[in-house]
């Protein structure tokens, strides 16, 4: 290769990179706007409904986030605390209850072989592909039937009821683990029980942690449930999810939109905290199951 | 072997339930001719083998579930049967006595006696089952006993569950709660698509009754404003499928790309800012986006200032505007999602592959056509019927950002960016139509299903799942 093939190839590499840095930071900066909006905003002095322009006017205040917490909400209904308490008790205790249930599932049809196993594979399968909320209606009335409904304990039941069903992800994961240790355990003359708690709940801290975080966070982005169990008045029950969409309705869109701004970034603080210090387990959960193909 | 066996199932579905069903009352009936007196009393009085030869436990479990079970069917369970016949004949009614205050006498309520009569349907499969087992308990006592081997005790057999059964313990919590939450309300919303149930049959005040395939024949039929209103939804979503499915796949295969490039760097500083738009709640981020596309929110208001528009943009309100904002809000949402898929298998290709093609005097271009996206494609099949399916199910988007509006006159209770998902959802929550509502659930469920079996059905994963363990 001669030398001026040499420049000139490396002139095409170094403006190839130079093009990628371009496009990646104008991407990043599209991908980054909302987000700088909604901080810029919630800092903002002077918000009465959605504002008109990007960088805050009127100067920075503390105020929208003093009002989410300001006893006044008490009275009307609108007290993101309160809400935060709820979305959070919700969470730890359907996630708890959640996470068992899907690692049971996923051993249980990972690793043992009984005769109802491949039909309950495939009953599984073909329960995921209705739409999730054709079965709402119903699952209210069966609430109602319990008089659950307005309760929080209505909503771990519905969260964590079903999750059952998605054991894929961990099921894929015990897939991978050696069968070999159980079957050298067993030799051993440890029961299942004392096989699955032992040797594979510790090999499994990857899918175990995806589990938990999955299930962690679905509470906290759920309004659907919320709203059919909570009903339209029962402010003091709801979880934050239907707390921040309400903040914005139509009727309360100019009063509420500062405080929404407010409530909407505390919220995802910590949610976005936990999903990026988790996200190779997140992504290690999300590739595994397709790129087995 | 298991594979076999399996696709074997498969072929003979129902001859197979038939074949099995033929097997267990064969089991049934030689066990009774087999059987000493002990057993056969086990037939009427479930779990007296088990009682009479030292089984106390289980027997009295078995004898306690039929006890239960005829004292549920004597009080509410056979008339929860009944029910399901008419669902409900009389009307709630007020009754004028002259001279009295006029009362009101309760009739009949359609919806609680579908729902009680699904739960008895449920109930009597789960005794069902129960008889089995109880007559196979039976039927093994028996054969023990005239081994002269021990009957195994309640230690015993409760050990047995944490051991060689240990996957009934495991399945037993899961498996109540799917029923109780997925399966009940499921066949209940199911049968309710073949009934009237719709806004002006609303139990308590009125009745509604079994009419077969009615509510479909509403949404297929050529004319009606329900028809008239599910074929433009149902063909914008499966356009909207389409496109968002595509768009995002390749637009985010093409910034993994970028960010896979050889010598970028910050490649995690990148890939983090990305996936901020997967960590961060879409109700949060969604209803941004929605305040953001206002009339008069931002953007209109930065497009408006700098002199770009003289009005604004009716990103949200107008039929075609809010189309494309919410392919584009969805790029916002999805793109990192692909990105993140794709990162890992485009590590994967090999090397040599490119090199081979470089040194062919490949463009990128070519590169990307004829070596990146066969690759990819190839591996990445199911998982992009799987973003299919989960598109066609995008309710959050839609709902969140334009509410399925702008609504449009010539629709029934939709919108023109409404999704045959989100309609179902209005049509439960703001008219009660439920059984249009479960219909429309039906359809959705059949597009998924068979979309699901062409892609499950050809990946090798399912194919051979035992090799890959």
């Amino acid at each position: 290769m001669s030398s001026r093939a040499y420049t000139h190839a490396k002139g095409r590499v170094i403006a190839g990179n130079t093009l990628a840095y371009v496009v990646l930071s104008v991407l990043c900066l599209i991908w980054l706007v909302p987000i700088v909006w909604i901080v810029a905003i919630s800092f903002s002095k002077g918000v009465a409904g959605i504002p008109n322009y990007f960088w805050p006017k009127y100067g920075l205040t503390f105020q929208n986030y003093i009002n989410l917490f300001s006893s006044s909400g008490v009275s009307s209904g609108f007290y993101f605390p309160r809400w935060f308490l709820n979305t959070l008790f919700v969470a730890v205790c359907s996630c708890a209850l959640a996470s068992v249930l899907v690692l049971s599932v996923a051993y249980a049809l990972s690793r043992m072989r009984f005769h109802m196993r491949k039909p309950l594979m495939n009953v599984a399968l073909v329960l995921g592909m209705f739409p999730g909320f054709m079965s709402m209606i119903a699952v209210y009335y069966i609430l109602k039937a319990f008089s659950l409904t307005n309760t929080l304990v209505a909503l771990i039941l519905v969260y964590a009821g079903g999750a059952g069903l998605g054991f894929y992800v961990a099921k894929g994961f015990f897939d991978a683990v050696p069968k070999e240790m159980d079957e050298a355990a067993m030799i051993d003359g440890a029961t299942r029980a004392q096989i699955f708690w032992q040797i594979t709940v510790p090999l499994s801290k990857p899918v175990i942690v995806y589990t938990i975080l999955i299930s962690f966070l679905a509470p906290w982005a759920d309004f659907i449930f919320v709203n059919m169990i909570m009903g339209p008045t029962a402010y003091k029950n709801y979880t934050v999810a239907l707390g921040l969409f309400r903040m914005i309705d139509r009727e309360h869109i100019t009063t509420y939109f500062s405080m929404f701004t407010a409530g909407a970034v505390l919220v995802s603080i910590p949610i976005v905290a936990l999903f990026i210090s988790m996200q190779r387990f997140y992504v290690e959960g999300i590739t595994g199951g397709s790129v087995k193909g | 072997m298991e594979e076999k066996a399996s696709r074997r199932t498969e072929r003979a579905g129902l001859a197979n339930t038939f074949a099995t069903l033929r097997t267990q009352l064969m089991f049934l009936f030689c066990s009774f001719r087999k059987g000493d007196g002990k057993t056969r009393l086990s037939y009427v009085l479930m779990g007296f083998s088990n009682l009479a030869r030292g089984q106390v436990a289980k027997g009295i479990y078995y004898l306690a579930c039929e006890l239960l079970f005829v004292a549920y069917m004597m009080t509410s369970g056979a008339r929860a049967l009944a029910g399901l016949r008419t669902l409900g004949t009389q009307t709630q009614h007020i009754e004028a006595i002259p001279g009295q205050v006029p009362k009101l006498i309760p009739g009949d309520n359609s919806m609680l006696m579908l729902l009680y009569g699904v739960a008895a349907i449920l109930l009597v499969v789960w005794f069902i089952a129960t008889y089995f087992w109880n007559v196979s308990s039976a039927v093994r006592a028996q054969e023990l006993q005239q081994q002269g081997k021990p009957l195994p005790g309640f230690k015993v057999e409760v050990r047995e569950y944490l051991d060689a059964k240990f996957h009934v313990t495991l399945l037993f919590l899961p498996v109540t709660g799917v029923l109780l939450f997925t399966v009940l309300p499921l066949l209940f919303m199911i049968l309710i698509a073949f009934t009237n149930y719709d806004s002006s049959h609303q139990p308590p005040g009125s009745l509604f009754h079994w009419t077969g395939l009615y509510s479909f024949k509403g949404l297929f039929s050529n004319s009606g404003v329900l028809s008239g209103t599910f074929w433009p939804v149902l063909g914008w979503t499966l356009t909207w499928a389409v496109v968002a499915t595509v768009s995002n796949y390749m637009l985010g295969m093409l910034l993994a790309i970028l960010i896979n490039k050889k010598g970028i760097k910050f490649k995690g500083l990148f890939r983090t800012v990305f996936v901020l738009s997967i960590a961060i709640p879409q109700f949060v981020s969604l209803l941004i986006m929605r305040n953001m596309l206002d009339d008069f929110g931002p953007i209109n208001g930065v497009l408006q200032q700098w002199g770009l528009t003289s009005s604004f943009v009716p990103f949200l309100t107008n039929a075609t505007f809010a189309r494309l904002s919410v392919l584009v809000v969805n790029l916002w949402v999805g793109i990192p999602y692909s990105m993140l898929i794709t990162s890992g298998i485009l590590i994967s290709i090999p090397k040599e592959l490119y090199e081979a093609a470089m040194i062919d005097g490949a463009s990128p271009f070519q590169l990307y056509t004829k070596i990146i996206l066969p690759f990819v494609l190839f591996v990445t099949a199911p998982y992009l019927i799987t973003q299919f399916i989960g598109n066609i199910n995008n309710f959050n988007i839609i709902y969140l950002l334009t509410g399925g509006g702008p609504n449009s006159l010539t629709y029934y209770q939709a919108g023109k960016t409404d999704l045959l998902v989100t309609w179902l959802y209005k049509l439960t929550v703001n008219t009660r139509d439920y059984s249009y509502a479960s219909a429309i659930g039906i359809c959705v469920f059949i597009i998924s299903a068979v979309l699901s079996l062409i892609a499950y059905r050809n990946t090798k994963s399912y194919k051979n799942e035992e090799t890959f363990q």
